[in-house]
């Protein structure tokens, strides 16, 4: 009885494991089937070359260029702001700064973290917008700079926590070795630690664009939307994400072809983030078996 | 200047620089949260908590988003609590190193960079139309308990993980079966690590709009949810809604209602803190 009990606690558990493979099959099907049809409308060659995504107008195009050249320019803004300072802060924290202080300031930066990105939005739109047209009198109301920018805020922790991680799991060893030979904590820094935990920044790097890339209320609220082709920072751009926000505020029919096209660019989207993830996760199992 | 001087230089200046970018960070959260609190402290009172929305500004209030968020919230929590702390449990305990625990891994840690409006598409597709619930509280419920299920497991192994080995030897060695050395030993054990995790992943769930935007959660509501089934809105999307308007006083709402949200948020974070530190204490 109590054989029987166990094997049925087993399987029970195991079932719920595997939830997560059904959930990953179902992303990847729904995704996939919602633009198999979307694509037996549209041909794949326009999809893109078009340089125009007007799928809510009467004159329709579908070229997902303008909604790629949004998400990139907006994740590159937000990861120019975020690399170095958060490369900068993960150095100091853990070649410089006293054990007390990091044990304080960790937790406190990590909360930037887990404000919810609506309220990020909202910084974007009414404060750093009017704040940055004092300096750019150009600056569009909605525009990638902001957006930008505040998304760079949000993800400092994301870089660095993860790259504060990795160089703490450098061993001390190396780092004594070269205090031994005369290096001060920056040569230190910068030629032996930072090179021997290089994989795991480089894997808070990724985690830190894919989490750009997919990023949605900040831009769907201060970057505007309207999809267009530029790299100019200070009009307003639409990304993949906003755009879906927008036809889903709308009022879509199942089935129709505007329906569609947010599983078209979803699975774009997805297929960005899912290369980046994988890749992160190779480096990192990697690195854990070089210092395990 | 020689060069052994210059490189002390260098190194001061570094730290300087490091201290300045630590700083940044925190200042800015610091200028943002005194900057929603003026822009909206003044709006917040019994009313503007218990009023309904309206078209003007000043009579509306955010009872039926809050009713949603809570609504979400304990729904989420009855849905991936369980099944994450059991798919958590048989990863850390069950599992052999095989095939499957190899994909189940790769695959978990994909699933938690997935960005969550592709939950939202999931949702939509798999919940609302082809199960047929609707836009209703249960399908948002359902999609963000698959968005913060990673969180969940992830969670439960790195507790599980920190459960000293003597306290699983001395189960066995008393002739405790394998399920009964986990549930009287080894959850009780890393139970704080555990709700840590779960309360920063509900917190999370809170917080999220875009998925519950695709899933076709609406920006006006009428009444507050009764049932799983009713059609429902959440504070971010009510916060969504009203910065998207051009009048000032709505502005004024959206800062007022994300006093209460950061709130709800931050008191779930500190609490997930106190039980961390306290479990972390009684570990050693």
């Amino acid at each position: 009885m109590q054989k029987i009990k166990e094997l049925v606690i087993e399987k029970s558990l195991l079932f719920s494991a595997l939830i997560t493979i059904a959930v990953t099959f179902g992303i990847i099907s729904v995704l996939a089937i919602e633009a198999f049809r979307f694509f037996s409308e549209v041909s794949i060659f326009d999809f893109f070359t078009d340089t125009q995504w007007t799928p809510l107008f009467t004159d329709k195009h579908y070229g997902i260029l303008p909604l790629l050249s949004g998400t990139l320019l907006t994740s590159f803004i937000a990861i120019s702001v975020a690399l170095p300072i958060g490369l900068s802060i993960s150095i100091y924290l853990s070649e410089y700064a006293p054990k007390s202080f990091r044990k304080t300031v960790k937790p406190l930066l990590e909360l930037l973290a887990a404000v919810p990105t609506v309220v990020y939005g909202f910084f974007a739109l009414i404060v750093v917008t009017p704040f940055l047209q004092q300096f750019i009198p150009n600056l569009s109301g909605f525009n990638s700079l902001s957006a930008g920018i505040v998304m760079g805020i949000m993800i400092i922790p994301f870089v660095s926590s993860l790259s504060e991680d990795a160089l703490h799991a450098v061993p001390k060893a190396l780092k004594e070795a070269s205090y031994g030979m005369g290096a001060t904590k920056l040569q230190t820094a910068f030629k032996v630690v930072v090179p021997a935990a290089s994989s795991g920044i480089i894997v808070s790097i990724i985690l830190a664009i894919s989490r750009a890339i997919g990023e949605t209320m900040i831009v769907a609220i201060a970057a505007g939307q309207q999809p267009r082709l530029t790299l100019d920072p200070t009009v307003p751009v639409e990304t993949i994400t906003a755009f879906i926000v927008q036809v889903s505020l709308g009022d879509v029919q199942h089935g129709s072809i505007e329906y569609r096209t947010i599983f078209a660019a979803g699975i774009t989207l997805f297929v960005f983030t899912f290369l980046l993830n994988t890749l992160s996760y190779r480096i990192r199992k990697k690195y854990q078996e070089k210092y395990e | 200047m020689n060069s052994i001087q210059k490189n002390r230089l260098k190194d001061q200046l570094f730290k300087i620089w490091g201290i300045a970018c630590t700083l940044f960070g925190l200042v800015l959260l610091v200028i943002f949260i005194g900057d929603i609190l003026i822009d909206g402290i003044g709006r917040i009172d019994w009313g503007f908590i218990t009023d309904l929305p309206s078209r003007k500004a000043e009579k509306s209030g955010i009872f039926t988003a809050l009713m949603g968020s809570i609504w979400i919230l304990l729904l989420t929590t009855a849905i991936a609590f369980p099944v994450g702390v059991a798919a958590g449990v048989y990863l850390e305990e069950y599992s052999k190193k095989n095939r499957l625990s190899a994909i189940l891994e790769i695959n978990i840690s994909n699933l938690a960079g997935v960005p969550s409006i592709i939950y939202g598409l999931l949702g939509l597709e798999v919940f609302v139309r082809i199960m047929g619930l609707g836009a209703s509280v249960l399908a948002g419920a359902l999609t963000l308990s698959l968005l913060i299920l990673p969180i969940i497991i992830v969670a439960t192994r790195e507790a599980i993980k920190a459960v000293p080995k003597s306290i699983r030897d001395a189960s066995y060695a008393l002739g405790a079966s394998k399920w009964q050395t986990i549930w009287n030993q080894i959850l009780p054990a890393s139970g704080g690590g555990i709700l840590t995790g779960v309360i920063l992943a509900l917190s999370r769930a809170v917080g999220e709009t875009a998925p519950l935007i695709v899933v076709g959660a609406l920006a006006y509501v009428p009444f507050a949810p009764s049932n799983p089934m009713d059609e429902f809105s959440v504070l971010p999307i009510q916060i969504f809604n009203w910065i998207s308007r051009p009048q000032h006083g709505f502005i004024e709402n959206a800062a007022a209602a994300i006093i209460i949200l950061l709130l709800i948020t931050f008191v779930m974070n500190g609490i997930a803190v106190y039980f961390r530190n306290k479990w972390q204490k009684r570990l050693k």
